[in-house]
């Protein structure tokens, strides 16, 4: 029994071992460079600080795809957001910073929809269900209304 | 009867759209976000050597002469070494090869090319990814092709294989 016990503890040290060890591996693809000067740090002005979050937050990472730049460690995200933060420093809207990276990226890049040729089915289906919805629901209550009328 | 064949429409919409979604479930997701610059000219850059060896990279070496690759890469990018032999052969096709080294450190740079050739005629350091983000690329390593106008003409995403050898020859020759 104290055997078992003794093997089981010596296995996961081995394994323990292994995975620090492996570690290193796939640590390899990532560069060792600091990041960005605006990759972590806000901007002095907490106005504009506020405004390259909010724009920020509706950026997609392009390594991690469902994650925001805002909420993203990955280099390139950190390497996004310093382009925020300088752009906003220097002047720049956020609608402009939006488009300068839509320009490179397409709509994907943006979490905000956008009405487009091929978007907007998205935006014309729920108002043309609703408009069904309502004519189906006049049309009823009128018979009723009507049939309910007839009756003494 | 008519009320009745009525009654089935609501279901015949959710399996539509249960069989649209099953469908959608079992399709590969493509995981490249492509550049829209294509046709569009190159961004204005200057960046710095990224090691002691050769010259750095602008705008302006693009502009003038035959048409150019322009690789992203790493040399902390381990696709980045199985591309290393295309790219050797691309240049011994004629092709003329700027590299981007994308946050790198000179003294890996160096080691890099030493162990897996050097197939560039100048390496531009872009420390916090901003030529990378101006030319919307989404990755190392990735491979543009530059026409002599300076005019970005054709994006390959991902390490080149041997069988893109030959259309990335083709791709310059279209942008010549």
């Amino acid at each position: 029994m104290m055997r078992v016990v003794i093997g089981a503890l010596v296995a996961l040290a081995v394994i323990g071992g292994l995975m620090l060890l492996g570690v290193g591996i796939p640590a390899a693809a990532q560069d060792t460079m600091p990041p960005a000067p605006y990759a972590y740090n806000q901007l002095d002005d907490p106005q504009l600080e506020a405004e390259a979050t909010a724009l920020m937050q509706t950026l997609r990472c392009l390594k991690c795809q469902s994650q925001s730049i805002a909420d993203s460690d990955a280099p390139m995200a950190g390497d996004m957001r310093h382009q925020v933060r300088s752009r906003i420093a220097a002047g720049e809207s956020p609608d402009a910073i939006r488009a300068w990276l839509v320009a490179r990226y397409g709509d994907y890049v943006s979490y905000t929809p956008t009405v487009s040729a091929t978007t907007w089915p998205l935006f014309a289906g729920p108002a043309l269900l609703i408009a069904i919805v309502a004519a189906v629901l006049v049309r009823r209550l009128g018979k009723r209304r009507a049939g309910s009328g007839e009756r003494p | 009867m008519r009320s009745s064949v009525w009654l089935w429409v609501p279901l015949a919409l959710f399996a539509f759209f249960a069989g649209l979604a099953a469908y959608m479930l079992t399709q590969e997701k493509d995981q490249f976000v492509e550049s829209t610059m294509i046709g569009q000219p190159l961004p204005d850059f200057a960046l710095k050597p990224a090691f002691a060896d050769l010259p750095g990279a602008g705008r302006g070496d693009f502009v003038g002469g035959g048409p150019r690759l322009l690789n992203i890469w790493a040399s902390w990018c381990l696709p980045c070494i199985a591309e290393a032999p295309q790219l050797e052969a691309l240049q011994d096709a004629g092709a003329e090869i700027v590299g981007i080294a994308i946050r790198d450190r000179p003294e890996d740079v160096a080691a890099f090319l030493a162990r897996h050739g050097n197939p560039y005629v100048r390496i531009g350091a872009d420390d916090i990814s901003e030529v990378q983000l101006a030319i919307g690329s989404s990755g190392v390593p990735e491979t543009f092709v530059i026409d002599a106008e300076g005019v970005i003409r054709y994006q390959h995403i991902g390490d080149i294989r041997a069988d893109d050898v030959p259309m990335l020859l083709d791709q310059l020759e279209k942008a010549r």
